[in-house]
């Protein structure tokens, strides 16, 4: 497919959009991309993607395995950098301000934009100084109590306060995946990031820990803009606002979650949605 | 095809992946139990060698740490100790006239005929009458000495009966332990048979008794008394080497290491540095030797025979261990740890040594004993910058001469009189296994108080 002709297509979408669901529309764009490309060595893993994200709301990430979804999310965080040969072309502003501005620290960006991972990540330390961590290095308490103040609220935003109020000193890779995958969005919250990336974050939990985490993302969406990759399109369904599909490393479609699964434009994400490819 | 077919050749076939599976199954078990057994034969064959070695070791060396030692009780009597009083500071001397009337005290202390003080006294226990040559046969060659420090440090002693315990010769352990074959004729025995029977009698009223070997651990080695013959300076070379070992090589290996494997960019000449290192593992360990003499002691002119230049040479031989096993553990380390830090903005440095680091430490920390427990066993290297020269002395710092344990039981175990020293380098060898032992425990403490911190 024609790329020019492609986002022309999405261009006309969103004026479409607009008028139908105001609650994305009136809402500012935290992160916004143009024409990213992303290579590992000589393959390109991704095609001019351009895409908003907007402020205070879920926007997920969905798509068949390999088409690109992490790759994307990790340009955002510029988590790419750490990766031997990947190389970024286009353009990521956050809040307007480029991500890929040489001059940016890196490390800045990152304390702005959280990560959450696949896999549960805790570090092999106690719950306490799992989420005292970020705080500690980018300066954010300047006393103890500070810093306790923190960590309790960050458990609290993540809903694993009480589960694991006994135990702050005992080490986190003890709680059960679930608990784990919520201490890891703890730890992200705790340095009180403006975006969150996340993903697939429930693909190694079951259905049970799935809700739980999936209900605390809805509650998170009031304080933080979240961005969520995920294999399931009823997660995304659930939990977003705003959905993107990719196919073999290009955008596709874009839009209003509803939009995307009730009337997609494109045949191939009618394809995907239905089952079709994956 | 219809359902009914489907399931009927369905049941034939799956019956028929049953049985091949079975037959695979046998065949498989028996493999594991086969190699089950092959791994249980090769520890139980591992433990018996090792078994083998300490029984033999230890058989062999604990009888060296009960040594000969006969009870006396010296007179010093005036009509041999032919000495005046010791002159005394202050009265009425000078400074330099005191110096000079102690230094002459001293002399006439060296010339006094201490061994027989010896005679008279193992005439006074036993009724038998010996001459000097018999008390050196009976005694170690420092026996006289002894009684004359003894005295030096207490000139009051004078006209005094006092209890010593003086070591016997090492022919005369020899003797009473049986490491000599007793039933040898005279002419082959080192000893005359009537030193021989007076050995026995003595031994029989308990005036000789096996007593505990400090003296092993407290003197230094020695070519002229060889009874009395001590590992005190080899332990202190070997404990400085290994302390300059522990204090260079670790910080350096894992230094280095850490940049390599986190900070480095791969290019040819990081892949250049990587073959040398991944080679130097390999070199022998003389050849670091060479390197030491040349190096440190022709170019930068150190001391020869020092624990300092020992000390170097062991590390650069213990650094390609250290670091091969440090980049291995940070490669090991899980990639999302890393990314676990890095998300949540911790700068590349923080990442390494606030989370990487701490997870390896085990691993590092065990490569550090097996690198340092490898220097602290090695001896050819030394033995090029001249650490077995016969030293007589503790080495104060690394900077004085001195050899190392592996170093004294090879030179204990060319040793002419090979009856007494067979024992001797197990001894040696015992302290070494207890040196490397304590170095185990340390890092096994280290190892646990850290993890539980983390
Ligand atoms: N580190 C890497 N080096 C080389 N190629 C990579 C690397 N990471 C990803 N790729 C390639 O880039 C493409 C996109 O991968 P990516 O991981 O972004 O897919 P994804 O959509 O997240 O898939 P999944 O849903 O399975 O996680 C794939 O073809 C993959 O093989
Ligand atoms: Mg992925």
């Amino acid at each position: 497919m024609d790329m020019i002709a492609g986002r022309g297509n999405m261009a006309e979408q969103n004026t479409d959009k607009a008028a139908k669901v105001d609650t994305l529309s009136d809402r500012r764009v935290r992160v916004s991309t143009r024409d990213v490309c992303v290579f590992y060595g000589e393959k390109q893993a991704l095609y001019d993607v351009s895409i908003d994200v907007p402020d205070r709301a879920v926007t997920s990430f969905i798509g068949p395995s390999g088409c690109g979804k992490s790759t994307f999310l990790r340009c955002i965080n510029r988590m790419n950098d750490t990766i031997e040969g990947a190389r970024v072309t286009g353009k990521i502003d956050l809040d307007g301000d480029d991500v890929y501005d040489p001059s940016l620290d890196v490390v800045e960006l990152r304390s702005r934009i959280g990560m959450v991972f696949q896999k549960p990540n805790p570090f092999p330390k106690s719950v306490y100084e799992n989420i005292a961590y970020g705080p500690k290095i980018h300066g954010l308490a300047n006393s103890k109590s500070d810093l306790d103040e923190i960590v309790v609220s960050s458990l609290r935003k993540a809903g694993l306060f009480e589960e694991v109020k006994d135990r702050l000193h005992e080490p986190g890779t003890g709680l059960s995946g679930g608990q784990q995958q919520r201490l890891c969005i703890a730890r992200a919250i705790a340095v009180g990031p403006e975006v969150i990336l996340m993903d697939e974050p429930c693909s190694a939990l079951d259905p049970i820990a799935t809700a739980v985490i999936e209900e605390l993302i809805d509650e998170l969406r009031e304080n933080f803009t979240i961005v969520i990759v995920t294999h399931s399109m009823q997660q995304a369904a659930r939990v977003s606002q705003k959905t993107a599909f990719f196919h073999l490393g290009k955008l596709i479609e874009e839009g209003p979650t509803e939009q995307i699964f009730t009337n997609p434009v494109h045949k191939q994400t009618q394809d995907y949605i239905m089952g079709r490819i994956g | 095809m219809t359902d009914i077919n489907m399931q009927q050749t369905g049941s034939e076939a799956s019956r028929k992946r049953l049985e091949i599976i079975r037959a695979s199954l046998s065949r498989r078990h028996r493999a594991e139990a086969i190699f089950k057994g092959l791994g249980i034969a090769a520890i139980v064959l591992a433990l018996a060698l090792v078994g083998t070695l300490f029984w033999q070791v230890f058989s062999k060396g604990t009888p060296s740490l009960f040594q000969s030692t006969l009870h006396l009780d010296i007179t010093f009597d005036p009509e041999v100790v032919e000495v005046g009083p010791a002159p005394e500071a202050g009265s009425g001397l000078s400074p330099a006239e005191y110096e000079e009337a102690y230094l002459d005290w001293r002399r006439a202390l060296a010339l006094v005929n201490w061994n027989e003080l010896i005679a008279n006294a193992i005439r006074d226990v036993s009724g038998t009458e010996i001459d000097g040559g018999d008390v050196r046969a009976l005694v170690d060659n420092n026996a006289g000495l002894v009684l004359r420090s003894r005295f030096q440090d207490n000139p009051d002693l004078l006209g005094q009966t006092v209890p010593m315990d003086l070591l016997v010769s090492a022919n005369g352990d020899n003797w009473l332990k049986g490491t000599i074959d007793r039933d040898l004729p005279d002419e082959r025995q080192q000893l005359s048979a009537d030193t021989r029977n007076l050995l026995d009698e003595l031994r029989a009223d308990d005036v000789i008794t096996m007593d505990f070997a400090w003296h092993l651990f407290t003197n230094v080695d020695s070519r002229t008394a060889p009874a009395s013959a001590g590992l005190a300076g080899a332990f202190m070379g070997s404990l400085y080497m290994m302390l300059i070992v522990i204090v260079l090589a670790v910080p350096i290996g894992v230094a280095s290491a850490i940049y390599l494997e986190e900070f480095a960019p791969q290019n040819r000449i990081t892949d250049l540095i990587e073959v040398n290192i991944n080679n130097l593992a390999a070199v022998p360990s003389i050849v670091f030797g060479l390197l030491g003499a040349a190096v440190f002691i022709n170019y930068f002119h150190l001391p020869i025979s020092a624990p300092l230049v020992g000390g170097l040479v062991l590390t650069l031989m213990t650094l390609p261990t250290i670091i091969i096993a440090t980049r291995a553990a940070l490669k090991a380390v899980s990639p999302s740890l890393r990314q676990a830090a890095l998300g949540l903005g911790a700068s590349k440095t923080q990442m390494v040594f606030q989370h990487v680091l701490p997870v390896t430490f085990p691993s590092i920390l065990t490569a550090t004993i097996i690198g340092v427990a490898q220097a602290l066993g090695e001896t050819a290297p030394l033995l090029l910058i001249g650490m077995n020269a016969f030293v007589a002395s503790v080495p104060a710092s690394p900077l004085d001469q001195a050899t190392a344990l592996p170093v004294q039981v090879y030179l204990w175990q060319g040793n002419e009189n090979r009856n007494f020293f067979e024992a001797r380098t197990s001894a040696a060898i015992i302290v070494l296994l207890g040196l490397m032992l304590v170095l185990n425990a340390i890092a096994i403490f280290l190892r646990t108080r850290l993890e539980r911190r983390g």
